[in-house]
């Protein structure tokens, strides 16, 4: 995998609107129907934490509302997210 | 198919999901060509065939259960009257489409309605990157077809069709061709196994790539393979070495499964034969109770031992292999793949083994082409006489 850029924590942040979430028991599935590219969340936190994104001003305000405190392991995952255009900045 | 941390993410899905990842839907029978490796053995609608309305059904059952995208195939899709009108339902319901077709309707017209929508994604089949290598296979006149669908749909501004080829011997050395050919259109080359599954199973033998145009496969994939799709197709070769880019599991009745035109339901797209057959959704209360409750996908969802495999020390990265692959060429399910890289594969293929017959075949019996001779006398009677 190329190199990802860090994630601004300090901008909003929301799901592409093209992409779709489906909770399963390990996780999720994201789908973005722009890119037609499947991705998968590993774990719930990051579900919660995903969707709590738009509800706050910025993405370090929704690690701090989720009680994350290991910022850049989530920021890493946040990344990734966005480097593959599932996540975009709030307008 | 990317996946955002690697992992053990595989154990999860070979426990089955609650919905499909996404699912093949065959829409119906009918072909205007007869490739002589067609999974489904298509070539004749069948009178049973769901109706638009049945359709419509399984669409939004597929919308409840969030199966993000349908993989529509046939047959020729686009041959169903109501195809466009399907199409439309679906991604009005928030599920998308990708369909594979030959290129018969893939006209301007249809070009540039595929170029207006976000949601519907377009796989042109051809099996070799020159008319002769692919029209021995296909049928003649089959590649100016396609080569014109992807002229259309260029022209038209759709970007990013996909050319989805299915390797064989005669194509393997052409892996380059078929990308300079994707590049040309702005297209996305699109390589699968070639399955000894329908009409595949007389052709098999032949056509399939040798143990040296596999390890060829595989390091051209290795070189290559973040810009080609394979659908997975290729997991058994990840034995060579380095895993390829996918998920690299058989996701039959776990993660993907075929809905045929009928409203069967099998296991997986190469798997139409009762064997594989976990319900019909007009008998079983629909897809959804299907998925979930079959007896045999709740089998497939079980743990699997691996069998003869579980000693070998590739196990981890090839799984076995594809399980359709076995059983249509009479191995054993749970011993190694007919491919299998470490060789297995090709002594078990040298021992009494019992090909199962089809069961299922929509094959033409006779050939479409035109008589143009002339009849050498007149009748002496009506020959439909006796149906006046």
């Amino acid at each position: 995998m190329s190199a990802t850029p860090p994630f601004d924590l300090d901008a909003g942040w929301r799901l592409h609107p093209q992409v779709a979430l489906r909770p399963e028991p390990f996780g999720a599935l994201l789908y973005h129907f722009g890119t037609r590219k499947l991705s998968f969340l590993k774990d719930r936190t990051v579900v919660g934490l995903v969707r709590a994104l738009p509800a706050h001003p910025n993405a370090r305000a929704a690690l701090q509302a989720a009680g994350l405190d290991d910022t850049g392991r989530y920021a890493t995952a946040l990344a990734t997210l966005a480097a593959s255009q599932m996540l975009v900045r709030a307008s | 198919m990317t996946s955002t941390r690697p992992g053990r993410l595989v154990d999860q899905f070979e426990l089955g999901l609650d919905a499909p990842i996404c699912l093949t839907w065959e829409l119906t029978y009918a072909c205007n060509l007869s490739c002589v490796h067609c999974l489904s053995s298509s070539g004749r609608r069948d009178p049973r065939e769901l109706s638009t309305e049945q359709c419509k059904a399984v669409i939004d059952e597929l919308e409840a259960m969030q199966v993000f995208y349908v993989n529509i195939g046939g047959g020729e899709p686009t041959v169903r009257a109501d195809f466009w009108e399907l199409v439309d339902y679906a991604t009005q319901h928030h599920v998308g489409v990708k369909f594979s077709t030959n290129g018969v309707r893939i006209d301007e017209a249809a070009a540039a309605r595929l170029a207006a929508s976000d949601y519907v994604d377009v796989q042109i089949s051809l099996d070799g990157a020159t008319a002769e290598v692919n029209d021995a296979v296909r049928g003649g006149g089959s590649f100016a077809m396609a080569i014109r669908a992807l002229e259309n749909l260029s022209a038209a501004g759709f970007r990013d069709a996909k050319i989805s080829v299915v390797m064989t011997r005669h194509n393997v050395g052409q892996l380059d061709d078929f990308k300079a050919l994707a590049d040309t259109y702005g297209a996305t080359l699109r390589i699968t196994r070639l399955r000894p599954s329908g009409r595949g199973a007389d052709v098999w033998d032949e056509l399939h790539p040798t143990a040296a145009q596999q390890r060829d496969l595989y390091d051209w994939l290795v070189a290559h393979g973040d810009g080609v799709l394979t659908g997975d197709s290729f997991f058994h070769l990840s034995a060579y070495g380095e895993a390829l880019p996918g998920l690299n599991l058989c996701g039959a009745g776990r993660v993907v499964c075929l809905i045929d035109p009928v409203g069967d339901v099998y296991a997986c797209p190469f798997a139409i034969h009762e064997q594989f057959l976990a319900g019909n959704i007009l008998r079983d209360q629909g897809f959804a109770s299907v998925w979930r409750d079959s007896e045999l996908f709740t089998q497939l969802r079980a743990p699997q031992t691996g069998g003869a495999c579980a000693k070998c020390g590739h196990f981890d990265s090839c799984r076995g292999g594809c399980m359709a692959a076995k059983f249509f060429t009479g191995l054993p399910l749970d011993g190694p793949d007919p491919e299998c890289v470490r060789g297995y594969g090709e002594s078990a293929l040298a021992q009494q083994r019992e090909i199962p017959k089809p069961a299922v075949d929509h094959s033409r019996s006779l050939p479409l082409t035109p008589i143009t001779r002339r009849p050498k006398r007149a009748c002496d009677v009506n020959p439909v006489r006796e149906l006046l």
